[in-house]
């Protein structure tokens, strides 16, 4: 199979930086999610509809995203 | 370009062509476990960094034995050509060479621009798992000149060796303890006393491919690293650094480069390790 309606971009995302990877494969269409800096995939998912799974892949990332401190550095 | 180039990365159609000829195995590896099921290159094997990549017991890199398991149920001989891939560019492809390489494996190479390149080519995804007669495989020795360890890591510092930090800046200079949206896994944040920062995404291009031998050159170069000089990578948990480990021996030809995989997950929980910042 060849995966169908690829597409890649990057917004931002309770405050950073994502990646919003989706394509379909057969019947089912798979989002993943990754940070800009470093890169990682940290949330997925699938669904019926490109928004479907878009739409439950960022909710999981704005939740994992929620978590992440950050800290005062002084140079 | 190099002949390093040539021996050990090959091109989404070099894969296309011969990912089931005899003689040679493509197994995926992801920073993402479940990537593989959502469709992989045509017979690929699918290896799982947090499973069968890794001494589940102890921290450590997987045991001999439990590699030469893995490998033989993969259809893999000691002549066998792998062939990995991944996401993120290769981050964990990079950790499983890196791996095959400290127990001796020939001829290993990597998919140039990993998985993300072969989907945006929209070439053949498969979801069905393949199986694979069963082969033999004997690890050699592990090369532990590939392979830094803590006491080597504070030793280098007093020497003054090279160290590569190869995180991004927002975890060099402790503003966060781990990648954004993954958890936090260290007690501190900053970095190794005069460790140079430069994030493993500079050895890529945009299509996930790694920059030329010039490029490289400039960048190391550039941030004062030698090829005659002895360098140690390191990032959070040694998969990041494994790809930069992978950029400085094997395409820029520097000859004693070591992989720190405990990284910062080690060095940023020791009590009384010095930290720099930012």
């Amino acid at each position: 199979m060849k995966p169908e309606e690829y597409g890649r971009r990057q917004q931002e995302l309770a405050g950073w930086q994502i990646f919003v990877e989706t394509y379909k494969l057969g019947a089912v269409y798979y989002c993943t999610i990754a940070n800009v800096d470093p890169g990682a995939r940290f949330a997925r998912a699938e669904g019926a509809t490109r928004d479907e799974a878009e739409s439950r892949a960022l909710e999981k990332a704005a939740r994992y995203l929620s978590k992440t401190r950050t800290f005062t550095v002084m140079s | 370009m190099p002949a390093t180039l040539q021996h050990v990365l090959v091109t989404t159609d070099w894969v296309a062509q011969h990912s089931t000829d005899s003689g040679v195995r493509v197994v995926e590896v992801d920073v993402d476990t479940t990537s593989y099921d959502q469709g992989h290159v045509p017979g690929a094997a699918g290896w799982n960094w947090t499973t069968e990549l890794c001494d589940t017991l102890v921290r450590d890199i997987v045991p001999a034995a439990k590699l030469e398991q893995l490998l033989g149920k993969t259809g893999i001989d000691n002549k066998t050509t792998i062939i990995l891939y991944g996401d993120n560019n290769n981050w964990f492809a990079a950790w499983a060479f890196w791996q095959l390489k400290v127990y001796g494996h020939d001829d290993v190479r990597i998919m140039d621009g990993g998985r993300k390149k072969w989907l945006a080519e929209t070439r053949d995804l498969s979801t069905d798992k393949p199986s694979f007669g069963a082969k033999s495989y004997k690890a050699a020795a592990p090369d532990l000149s590939l392979r830094a360890f803590l006491p080597e890591v504070q030793h280098a510092i007093a020497k003054g060796a090279a160290l590569v930090d190869v995180r991004s800046p927002q975890e060099f200079t402790g503003e966060i303890l781990s990648p954004p949206g993954l958890p936090e896994t260290c007690q501190r944040g900053g970095h190794i006393p005069g460790a140079k920062n430069i994030p493993w995404g500079k050895n890529c291009n945009d299509d996930g491919t790694f920059k030329s031998f010039d490029e490289l050159k400039a960048l190391y170069a550039g941030q004062g690293i030698r090829d005659d000089q002895a360098v140690i990578a390191y990032c959070r948990i040694g998969e990041r650094s494994s790809l930069t480990w992978f950029a400085l021996k094997y395409l820029l030809g520097v000859k004693d480069v070591k992989n720190y995989d405990g990284s910062w997950t080690e060095w940023g929980n020791l009590v009384g390790a010095p930290v720099e910042k930012p």
